[in-house]
């Protein structure tokens, strides 16, 4: 940004400018979903923390060792970084403008996520019908919203994709639109971490407790 | 210390004729040391206060704008030394009365047995402490004396000079038990026991109440507080267990469903394992105890096969009550073992306290006799006639 | 229609939800549907429909948006303060064997409203809306980051105001008292719609209150002017952006919280309840995380207002900027250290105990710093007394008391024997009313002939003032005498009669405080027809000295025709003495951002959405969530949000302005 008044010629302390600098638009965009990522972070960081103080307290039921799958849940969390991979490569095909490319990166992206709700799914389907309900004891129930609190972003952070390929398609990659996939990146990124976080303190370390 | 406080109760004093400041003029010696620490922590702070709300009169008066006298400095806006002062001030203050909380808090903490009876004179370790189970119920206070196996409905007594100490548990939502004459409070909440260890030292009757709301009966959940001397308390007991009645498990339940303003009730005995049900959440039969359950837990709970272990619930203290979305509603069972057959829980089977003979060391290594029967019932229990 | 039918459309409400016999009730909603028909029925006889929907709903304007948020706390003042009055006068009558007027189930309601509409729908809203006018205006902003976003939080906040509205009429609020803890709130003790409400009102709120927290501290931080270092920015606007991050860093935890009672609630999970190894205290400690911090969001604007005013009205530099600056971040931390002094009485041990008492003073070294700097910004100063100032003095004297019966509280042993009693209710009320309270309205007063280009009325701001004052202690003092005696908090009925003259002389203090209230609507009308009288063509009445004053009042829709530049912490004072020249040519068209409808609708599906939670009707909500997600979806397949202000409009504008400054002369 310049100051552009008659510079120094009369010695005058410059009050405004000129010339119009509008922000570009999108100027904030990416301060202010940082910001939103860290609030929901916190809201992540509370449901570990629920975890954290309810995740021994079994009320005389099934504790992690006797419901989780470690190999399913391996799968499943290979399923999310890969995803965040391919999330990678779109971005880099996004940059050198290629919208095919991209798309397809895009929609590989999208396959894995669904794949890791889908397993995701079925591990839920699994310990419900085997009685390990959230009701069952305190344990399960900060299981089950920590892990589906994750799952149900990760369905939005599809919904998103979806709206995404939609609009990448119908109005190609343009300023807005990068924004809107610089965005989801980090939004999915985003969740990667949490899940990183949820596998070792969720499912590793319940294992070995 | 005294000195202070009774200056400070100067001004105090002539305002406070004539009421009841129960607060400020308690009769047992833990709340005569809060209330100290009530105003000294007042005195210190008005240190500051006072000049403050001083200063801020006086600049406002002389510094008013039809005062053309007083300096007008638009520009001055920093002060190294000033800078020290507001900043240092309130920092010294606050040194002495963290120091002071420090202590006062860790001095005053409800869960340590007191040293005195009174500022003149130190507890007799030789005579015991007063034991009361405290319940704080839907809408009432249940009192327990299990040194007497008496319990009563919303009324205490205790006598004067001897330390109490207090186990306080709720049976449904939080409360706070609190007798402002006797000592602070603190709070009575279901499946966890707070204590409190206070004295009183002057006979006389006090109120009593609960100082966490806690639903439609609240107003009405208070009790009087009785400090009498040492015949005045045997006579009071005996009262109590003259009064005939019995406390159990079914007259708990009975007990324990909501109704408000209940008049005082006493009972001359009283199932001596009651408070620990109550506190466990398994007065009903067949629940598990809170403390079986968390000793499971601690062992990694119990398997899949703890997905069977419960039955329907009928009985939630207000009716029964699922949540909309949710399953029907149902509680953990407890486990059932020849101690306590099917329809009895295993909470009144206490440890040993002396853990030798079950670990087995330093006993003889029984001789290996294998059994003549069918190799089929090798490992099961004789049927216990549950 | 058969019952299965009916269930499943109306859910679990039914005629008996509607409380017919409830005498009060009824006779408010009358006065309610009279008052909201005659008002409907005024707007579409002087066909403002499409006015208020094009010019206000639908706003993206900052400056409206802040209008809006102003009414919303006023509106919701009344309410609050009908609660208020109620609770006075229940507790002055039921004495000596009398049960008062209101039963249990309606008195309980009543204090728990009170609580939750002065604290979200009160003082939040006056809050808000001050920092959405003024802060983009102090930093020489078009407008804030997202304006979209801004306008859809404000619809929520409404949103939310309208759940807790609903709960008079439809149903019952909650009866748990304002953070409604398990096991009490839980199904199994308040199975009726009453913390439905609670919950759904507080979780609409709070999205638009965390969304409208990330946009302002991106228009701080990113939007300032040229010249305005993070050093320059008026205090006001530091106290908004460390409010800001208080936001944005707990209010995730209110709607986790939140979202865990109503697991337990909906669904039967085991959170907070007592059994199944729930822990009731996890409760009690979250909702305390968020409420710690709650306080000084709601109370470090207030701050900002009070250092505005008392260096304009003093004619001076604000004395110990950088303290200033430091103690409000440091307050900004320590908040989230403090939180379990709220239940020092729940059994911690100790050294815990101690560690947040401890913390808690600590707090008040800065606050005490903030309170010296305000002092020696008097000192040396010339005061003149307009109504800001007048508030700004009651301020000081009244916060020191109640901060010193905070410091008091946080000593745990005192604690104990004062915590959930009446000195409690004093204390906060003291700092609440005295700071928030005082500094709303402060910045009312303030900033009003900035918003609406006339002041306010004088006499009726003073009658106000005096009423509000001495109401004030009137009313809470005898609270803290009750305290002493051991009357603990949200009692019903009383059996000891010497207590009931302080009841008295407590109800007497609220209405005052009512008067009051009376008084400064009395003062928003009186100044309205007395308008021209009161205006002010400059745009700065009170020769202040932050940037807001530097253009006209009310604003145009693009704040400034040029973009600042700023060289002092005082930007307009320092303009103003160096002989700035308004310029008055080379206008050029100025890109703004263009006013959509989604917002609203986005909070009324949602507003929907949370009726159908509350009242079970599955389909209402299913349906609102679809509607919500299309809409929102569809909103970002608008890629034309912005329009350009002709050059020739911003010359017609600031050429009127010439003529009246010219006028003035």
């Amino acid at each position: 940004m310049t100051v552009a008044v008659n510079p120094a010629q009369t010695g005058e302390p410059v009050f405004y400018l000129a010339d119009e600098h509008p922000h570009p638009e999108g100027y904030s965009t990416s301060l202010g979903f940082w910001i939103y990522l860290m609030s929901d972070c916190l809201i992540f960081a509370m449901l570990f923390a629920a975890f954290g103080v309810l995740g021994a307290n079994y009320a005389a039921g099934p504790a992690p060792k006797d419901l989780f799958d470690l190999n399913l849940v391996a799968v499943n969390t290979s399923m999310l970084l890969l995803s965040s991979i391919t999330y990678g490569f779109a971005m880099l095909t996004m940059q050198q403008n290629k919208i095919a490319q991209t798309q397809m990166w895009l929609l590989i992206t999208g396959l894995f996520g669904a794949a890791f709700i889908g397993i995701e799914l079925t591990e839920f389907a699994h310990m419900i019908h085997e009685g390990a309900t959230p009701q069952r004891s305190a344990f399960l129930s900060a299981f089950f919203t920590l892990v589906g609190t994750h799952g149900l972003h990760v369905s939005c952070g599809l919904i998103w994709l979806v709206t995404l390929m939609v609009q990448v398609w119908r109005f190609g990659l343009i300023e807005a639109n990068r924004r809107r996939l610089m965005c989801l990146s980090m939004f999915w990124h985003f969740l990667d971490v949490v899940w990183i976080g949820v596998f070792t303190f969720v499912y590793l370390l319940g294992v070995l407790r | 210390m005294s000195r202070l406080k009774i200056l400070a109760l100067l001004p105090l004093a002539a305002a406070l004729s004539g009421c009841n400041y129960i607060v400020l003029a308690p009769a047992g010696d833990i709340a005569a040391q809060q209330r100290d620490l009530v105003i000294i922590s007042t005195v210190l702070m008005l240190l500051i206060v006072v000049p403050v709300m001083a200063l801020t009169v006086l600049f406002a008066w002389r510094y008013r704008q039809s005062n053309t006298s007083a300096r007008y400095e638009p520009d001055w806006d920093h002060s190294t030394k000033l800078e020290l002062v507001i900043w240092s001030a309130p920092l010294l203050i606050i040194v002495c009365l963290g120091a002071l909380t420090w202590m006062g808090t860790h001095l005053l903490d409800p869960y340590r047995n007191i040293g005195r009876i009174h500022a003149e004179r130190a507890v007799d370790q030789s005579k015991a402490p007063l034991d009361v189970d405290v319940v704080a119920l839907d809408w009432k206070w249940l009192f327990i004396y299990p040194d007497y196996g008496i319990a009563t409905v919303n009324e205490l007594a205790a006598p004067v000079d001897r330390p109490i100490n207090f186990h306080i548990t709720a049976s449904s939502v939080m409360n706070s038990f609190y007798i402002p004459a006797l000592a602070g409070q603190i709070y009575a909440m279901p499946g966890m026991e707070t204590s409190l260890h206070a004295v009183i030292n002057h006979a006389g009757t006090y109120r009593g109440f609960s100082a966490n709301y806690s639903g439609a009966g609240f107003s009405g959940m208070h009790f009087n507080f009785h400090g009498l001397d040492d015949k005045g308390f045997d006579a009071w007991v005996a009262q109590a267990k003259s009064a005939g009645g019995s406390l159990g498990r079914a007259e708990y339940l009975q007990l324990e469903k909501p109704s408000e303003n209940e008049p005082v009730r006493r009972w001359g005995t009283v199932d001596a394992d009651l408070y620990r049900l109550i506190l466990n959440m398994c007065v009903e039969t067949g629940k598990m105890c809170q403390s079986e359950m968390m000793a499971i837990d601690a062992k990694g709970g119990n398997g899949h096969e703890g997905l069977n272990n419960t039955l329907p619930l009928s009985y939630d203290k207000y009716a029964r009550r699922g949540t909309v979305l949710g399953p029907e509603p149902v509680f953990v069972a407890g486990t059932c073992t020849p101690e306590a057959p099917q329809g009895q829980t295993t909470a009144s089977i206490k440890a040993p306290l002396d853990t030798a003979p079950l670990t087995g060391a330093g006993l003889k290594r029984p001789t290996f006799a294998p059994l003549k029967s069918s190799s089929f019932f090798i490992g099961q229990r004789p049927k216990s006639d549950s | 229609m058969s019952p299965d039918l009916l269930k499943f459309i109306f859910g679990r409400l039914g005629i008996d939800s509607l409380p017919f016999h409830e005498p009060i009730l009824v006779g408010t909603f009358v006065m309610v549907a009279l008052g909201g028909v005659t008002l409907l029925a005024g707007l579409t006889y002087f066909r403002l429909w499409g006015y208020l929907w094009r010019e206000w709903f639908t706003t993206v304007d900052h400056k409206r948006i802040g209008i809006m948020y102003m009414i919303l706390g006023i509106v919701m003042l009344l309410r609050g303060f009908a609660d208020a009055l109620m609770m006075r006068a229940q507790q002055a009558l039921a004495f000596n064997g009398s049960e008062g007027f209101l039963p249990a189930h309606h008195y309980d309601q009543v204090f728990t409203a009170h609580g939750v509409i002065m604290i979200f729908f009160v003082a939040m809203p006056l809050v808000t809306g001050l920092m959405n006018y003024v802060v983009p205006l102090q930093i020489g902003a078009r407008d804030v980051s997202f304006p979209f976003l801004n306008n859809f939080s404000f619809w929520m906040t409404v949103g939310g105001a309208v759940l807790v509205m609903a709960s008079l009429f439809i149903g019952e609020f909650a009866r748990t008292g304002w953070l409604a803890y398990p096991p009490l709130s839980n199904i199994g003790y308040s199975p009726d719609v009453g913390v439905d409400y609670y919950i759904w009102a507080l979780q609409v709120a709070g999205v638009g209150t965390t969304l409208s927290g990330i946009n302002l501290i991106c228009t701080i931080v990113k939007l300032r002017c040229p010249g305005m270092t993070m050093m320059r920015m008026p205090v006001f606007t530091w106290t908004s952006l460390c409010t800001n991050i208080l936001i944005v860093a707990s209010f995730p935890v209110l709607t986790v919280v939140l979202a865990l009672l109503s697991l337990d609630r909906y669904v039967g999970t085991n959170f907070f309840t007592n059994d199944f190894g729930g822990s009731p205290m996890m409760y009690v400690n979250l909702i305390w995380i968020w409420g710690h911090p709650e306080v000084y969001i709601l109370v470090l604007p207030a701050f900002g207002i009070f250092s505005e005013v008392t260096s304009t009205f003093s004619g001076k530099r604000l004395f110990g900027y950088t303290s200033m600056v430091y103690a409000t971040v440091v307050i900004t931390i320590l908040s989230y250290l403090v939180w379990l002094h709220h239940f020092f009485t729940m059994g911690s041990g100790a050294s815990v105990n101690s560690f947040f008492g401890i913390t808690t003073m600590i707090i008040s070294i800065p606050t005490g710093a903030k309170m010296f700097n305000w002092l020696f910004t008097m000192y040396r100063g010339r005061i003149r007394y307009e109504l800001p100032m007048m508030w700004t003095i009651a301020f000081m004297l009244t916060f020191v008391i109640g901060g010193m019966t905070g410091v008091l509280l946080a000593v745990p042993p005192a604690d104990f024997v004062l915590h959930n009693s009446l000195f409690l209710i004093a204390h906060f009320h003291n700092v609440i009313i005295g700071g928030v309270v005082f500094g709303a309205f402060a910045g009312i007063n303030y900033w009003f002939p900035k918003a609406f280009g006339f002041k306010l009325d004088p006499f009726w701001g003073k009658m106000s003032f005096w009423f509000w004052v001495t109401g004030f202690y009137m009313a809470f003092m005898p609270l803290y005498v009750l305290g002493l005696m051991g009357v603990t908090r949200r009692l019903r009925v009383f059996d000891d009669p010497s207590l009931q003259i302080w009841f008295v002389i407590a109800a007497i203090g609220a209405g005052l405080v009512f008067l009051g209230i009376l008084s400064m609507l009395m003062q928003f009308a009186v100044s309205f027809l007395k308008r021209e009288q009161l205006k002010d063509v400059t745009g700065d009445p009170w020769d202040a000295r932050t940037l807001e004053w530097a253009t006209s009042s009310p604003p145009p829709d693009y704040n400034f025709a040029f973009t600042p530049v700023v060289h002092d912490n005082d930007a307009w004072w320092d303009m103003k003495k160096r002989g700035y020249q308004r310029p008055l040519m080379g206008f050029k068209s100025i890109h703004m951002p263009r006013s959509t409808g989604t917002g609203i609708i986005l909070a009324g599906f949602a507003t929907a959405m949370g009726f159908g939670l509350i009242w079970y009707m599955w389909w209402l909500a299913a349906l609102s969530f679809v509607a919500m997600l299309a809409v929102g979806i569809g909103h970002t397949f608008n890629y034309h949000r912005d329009f350009d202000i002709p050059a020739d409009d911003v010359i017609r504008t600031e050429d009127s302005r010439t003529k009246l400054l010219a006028g003035a002369k």
